[in-house]
């Protein structure tokens, strides 16, 4: 593996004694106080994210929009420029790639955000895939990420923000403003169930982009927010994490992604597969599942039924704004229906688990 | 923050000697370590343990993770208010915090535990 790589944030975490860990080949701040705590930062004032990590891979040129209409099972014909989507990016015969956030700069200009672990070999898939007349850039050395996520987000950021952000849609973004006077992409997406903005830059200002915003929103009750948060708001949120709950081994349909996979736009890359699942009848599917005692589904335990194995958790944890133990896994069809009566396995013990729908949080409207 | 009187064992575990009946716990080291407690599951009162093997765990909400026991015996005293309030683990480990008593079958194993000073060491803050 070599060294963790360090984003432009690295020494600005340490300074603010950030617990760092290594995660998908980079040095990420855990927790800087505690999991729990910047956990509620987010719901009820706001956090700030480094997700400098993340990949970015740009499109241009006159088929850009075909070749990632080809690429994407969702379809990018909904956009205009300033809008972005969500969607999977599937092999051929509909399993997961990775998925990624699509943003449509300009009409052959896109920007695709992809996962830190994924990022190379996404870029590899992207060229191999590209239609001649389109040009493929990984920019992921020159672009910084920060997330600014949490109902007070709006109010903090447009007090450092030149653009007008209140009248961003959610999945909306200003593809050049300032943010403390340094150019920047805002966008209204986010990975934690709650308002938020994602604030793309160059990396020798994010320190200072950093700095500002906990400055100004400090007051308001903004506090930096490492990955351990990340990872419960977004369990709770129904998020799913690529790597953990979905890969190349399972498809959209059977990831409840259903909804980002768009027959109709025409051709893609698994369209014919994901067609054939879908005619067939998809034999299992992610749930969401909720468990009554204290101990805490992880990761790997196994979900039981009548006793006997039925599949494995994908991601499992003690949900702090619902103040209760919940987890994902894939479940054989029958069994997915809310209400459903499951096991998890823990520690050599059934623990019962119902089946309830997704996502397990939703913020206030 | 590191008892000079206390018995530490090498998986973050004290022990203190009261009466000739042990206390444990885990130590601040630990309890920083791990955050956010959010459960810990004790053996019942009359369960032998054995020493240095696991007799319970601790479920912080990043991991979850073994407690190991300082001292052979059998636990005569579980810390009851750890059930609805597993976060005095991380507020005061070495008081409100402690986890079980243990009624030792051999007390010579303590002297196999780590002193003060040695434990610093080892976790790199001598």
């Amino acid at each position: 593996m070599g060294e963790p790589k360090r984003t432009p944030l690295y020494e600005t975490h340490c300074n603010l004694g950030a617990r760092i860990v290594e995660f998908a080949g980079w040095a990420m701040p855990l927790q800087y106080t505690s999991i729990v705590e910047e956990h509620r930062a987010v719901r009820t004032n706001a956090g700030l994210f480094d997700v400098s990590h993340m990949g970015e891979v740009e499109f241009t040129g006159p088929s850009a929009f075909e070749t990632v209409q080809r690429l994407i099972t969702n379809d990018l014909g909904r956009l205009r420029p300033g809008r972005a989507l969500y969607t999977p990016m599937c092999t051929e015969e509909g399993g997961i790639v990775d998925d990624l956030i699509v943003y449509m700069v300009e009409e052959a200009r896109f920007l695709v955000v992809v996962n830190a672990a994924t990022t190379d070999g996404d870029y590899a898939w992207m060229k191999d895939h590209a239609l001649p007349g389109t040009t493929v850039v990984n920019r992921s050395e020159e672009i910084s990420l920060l997330a600014l996520q949490g109902p007070k987000s709006l109010a903090i950021l447009q007090e450092l923000c030149d653009g007008e952000l209140s009248a961003l849609p959610r999945f909306g973004f200003l593809p050049s403003c300032r943010v403390a006077g340094y150019p920047v992409m805002v966008a209204r997406t986010g990975y934690t169930g709650e308002d938020g903005f994602e604030i793309f830059c160059r990396p020798e200002d994010a320190p200072v982009i950093w700095g500002a915003l906990l400055e100004v929103g400090w007051h308001a009750g903004v506090r930096p927010a490492g990955l351990g948060a990340r990872d419960t708001l977004r369990l709770e949120a129904g998020y799913l994490l690529y790597g953990q709950d979905m890969d190349r081994t399972t498809t959209p349909l059977e990831a409840g992604l259903g909804w980002t996979v768009k027959f109709e736009k025409g051709e893609f890359i698994g369209r014919s597969a994901l067609l054939a699942q879908r005619e067939e009848g998809v034999k299992r599917r992610l749930v969401g599942m909720v468990t009554v005692e204290r101990a805490i589904p992880r990761t790997g335990y196994k979900i039981l039924k009548n006793g006997s194995p039925v599949g494995h958790v994908t991601s499992g944890s003690y949900a702090p704004t619902l103040d209760k133990n919940i987890a994902m896994g894939y479940v054989p069809i029958g069994m997915a229906e809310p209400g459903t009566h499951l096991a998890i396995e823990i520690r050599g013990r059934p623990v019962p688990a119902e089946v309830v729908k997704l996502p397990f949080y939703k913020r206030p409207a | 923050m590191y008892p000079e009187e206390l018995r530490y064992s090498t998986e973050h575990e004290w022990a203190r000697l009261e009466n000739g009946r042990v206390r444990v716990g885990i130590t601040k080291f630990a309890a920083d370590r791990l955050s956010d407690v959010v459960f810990v599951e004790l053996p019942p009162v009359g369960t032998e343990v054995q020493f240095m093997q696991p007799f319970g765990v601790v479920e912080s909400v990043k991991a979850v993770s073994d407690l190991y026991a300082p001292v052979s015996g059998k636990v005569v005293e579980v810390n009851e208010a750890l059930k609805d309030h597993p976060e005095i683990l991380n507020q005061d480990p070495y008081g409100e915090g402690w986890l079980v008593v243990i009624e030792p079958t051999d007390l010579s194993e303590l002297q196999k535990l780590l002193g003060r000073d040695e434990y610093l060491k080892l976790i790199g803050e001598a």
